[in-house]
């Protein structure tokens, strides 16, 4: 045995162990606290299985971005009049006995792998060379299967659109209810002031690099997000009302410039969302740099939640 | 040479775990939230600065080295600021039991 | 026993506990985090797929990890849908639970009339 598998085990016994709390835990705060904890353990494991871009994602998402919105939505629910009769124990035992049965199943699926591995990674690396790119994950993103790629970021949209149109009818159009903490000169104005420069040369750094090692777009606009919630939860730009014209554009500059290339790509290329011959990397780069900004901000404002406050005239 | 610098990885990264781990008794042994900060913070970031100063060795030439550098410094000036607002928030509130 | 089996039953095992507070938990925030829980577990079954078909030299199958990636963001997405609706469940009617039980519902009419 391994100094690395001693690790690996005690690394899945900790993550389970969080799991399992934050499962169990009597109060919702404690409980997304240990969520957090176990995205950050989860993004270890991805490593650990040579996936350096998810573990980047998960970390930054899975954890971060999730953790978030659960905490502000923690510290909006907790006067809210509750439901203390927890599931009687009968229930929670067979809920128990069927949940472990299909656990079961996945493991033995796990254990019993079939005789030839299916793989896609040969096909995958076949059209790297020609993109240009170093990073045979975003080749799979952006050449490979940049179908899913497009549709996933019309999706973001779609879900914005859908916490958007949870508001009242006559707060469409306003500002997200995000809670600001605005104290002047308090410590957080520092962080706020201090932070975001680095942070935004660090998501350009991801964006930038992800064609050839680990990062990229997901990755890049999330710290981006992160960067435009501290400035606004500090107080140091207003939130922006929901209506504004250069929001919904950016909104939408990364899968338009994305699904324009991708058209264009049906006549210079003879098929959708195939790049020309020798501007591969430069129109891969050009769709990531689009994308990281619209990343950014539908993240952030995902966050932010539905509007709540009719901007005053 | 080789020899010696994988030595000092090994010491040095083995001290700074050996702090995370006296900050997480700490965290977890400690009365209040004010004790437990003081805990996490002092501790956890000499053992943050010690894994730091171990890795430096290892780092993937000059570019590699100032990238560890940088999340140093990073994880201090956030850690610090993040225990000043919880620190803070304690003070007015005074602690959630 | 290899990395990959470990990390893929510590998959499995993460799916069933996700899946346990998916059911027994009432309270719905409680009940998106355990589906959180849930779909992170998947992912890493994805992964040890990934893990274990590695070729041409790389370290994994890009292919399943571009997927998880896309995965993760949809996840996220889907949890922002999911955790308004809970906040304007509480708008709406001042309560965090679904109130489908009898001692709830007895509480509303208490309170109506």
């Amino acid at each position: 045995m391994t100094i690395l598998s001693i690790f690996d085990i005690g690394l899945v016994v900790l993550i389970l162990a969080v799991g399992a709390a934050s499962i169990g835990m009597r109060e919702a705060f404690s409980a997304v606290i240990g969520f957090v904890v176990y995205g950050l353990l989860l993004s270890i494991a991805w490593v650990r299985l040579s996936a350096v871009d998810v573990a980047l994602t998960e970390a930054a998402i899975g954890g971060g971005m999730t953790g978030m919105l659960m905490l502000g939505a923690v510290a909006r629910l907790r006067f809210a009049k509750g439901n203390d009769s927890r599931t009687s124990l009968p229930v929670r035992l067979a809920a128990g006995i069927l949940c472990a049965l299909v656990a079961a199943g996945l493991a033995i699926a796990v254990l019993s792998p079939p005789e030839v591995i299916p793989t896609l990674a040969p096909m995958a690396m076949e059209n790297l060379p020609q993109s240009g790119l170093g990073n045979p994950v975003a080749g799979v993103l952006f050449v490979y299967r940049a179908l899913d790629t497009l549709l996933e970021k019309v999706v973001l949209i779609l879900a914005l659109l859908g916490v958007w149109s949870l508001a009242p009818d006559r707060m469409w159009g306003g500002i997200p209810g995000l809670r600001v903490y605005a104290q002047p000169n308090s410590k957080l104005t520092f962080l706020a002031q201090l932070l975001p420069p680095v942070g935004i040369v660090v998501a350009v750094y991801m964006c930038w690099v992800g064609a050839k090692e680990p990062g990229g777009a997901f990755q890049g606009g999330t710290v981006l997000a992160a960067m435009w919630l501290l400035v606004m939860i500090a107080g140091l730009t207003s939130v922006p009302s929901i209506s504004q014209r250069w929001l919904r554009l950016l909104l939408v500059a990364g899968p338009m410039i994305f699904l324009a290339i991708g058209i264009a790509g049906m006549v210079l290329a003879n098929a959708f969302l195939a790049y020309p011959a020798g501007y591969a990397k430069p129109l891969i780069v050009a769709v990531e740099v689009a994308l990281t900004l619209s990343i950014g901000v539908a993240l952030g404002l995902l966050a932010a939640g539905p509007p709540e406050r009719v901007q005053r005239p | 040479m080789r020899l010696v610098l994988d030595i000092f990885t090994v010491l040095a990264v083995s001290a700074g775990a050996f702090f995370f781990l006296a900050g997480t008794v700490g965290l977890i042994r400690f009365p209040d939230a004010l004790t437990r900060l003081h805990a996490l913070t002092k501790v956890d970031n000499l053992g943050l600065g010690l894994v730091v100063l171990g890795l430096l060795p290892q780092a993937n030439g000059l570019f590699g080295a100032l990238k560890l550098v940088t999340i140093w410094l990073l994880v201090q000036l956030s850690g610090a600021i993040v225990t000043q607002l919880i620190a803070g928030t304690v003070r007015q509130h005074g602690p959630r039991e | 026993m290899n990395a990959a089996t470990l990390f893929g039953l510590c998959g499995a095992a993460l799916v069933g506990l996700g899946l346990y507070g998916l059911v027994t938990n009432p309270e719905p925030l409680r009940k998106i985090l355990a589906f959180n829980l849930l779909g992170s577990g998947v992912f890493l079954v994805f992964g040890v797929v990934a893990k274990r078909a590695a070729a041409s030299g790389l370290g994994g199958d890009p292919v399943p990890q571009a997927m998880v990636i896309t995965a993760i963001v949809v996840a996220f997405a889907a949890t922002a849908m999911a955790i308004a609706l809970v906040l304007r469940l509480l708008q709406e009617t001042g309560r965090s639970t679904l109130s489908s039980d009898t001692s709830a519902a007895t509480d509303t009419a208490g309170a109506d009339s």
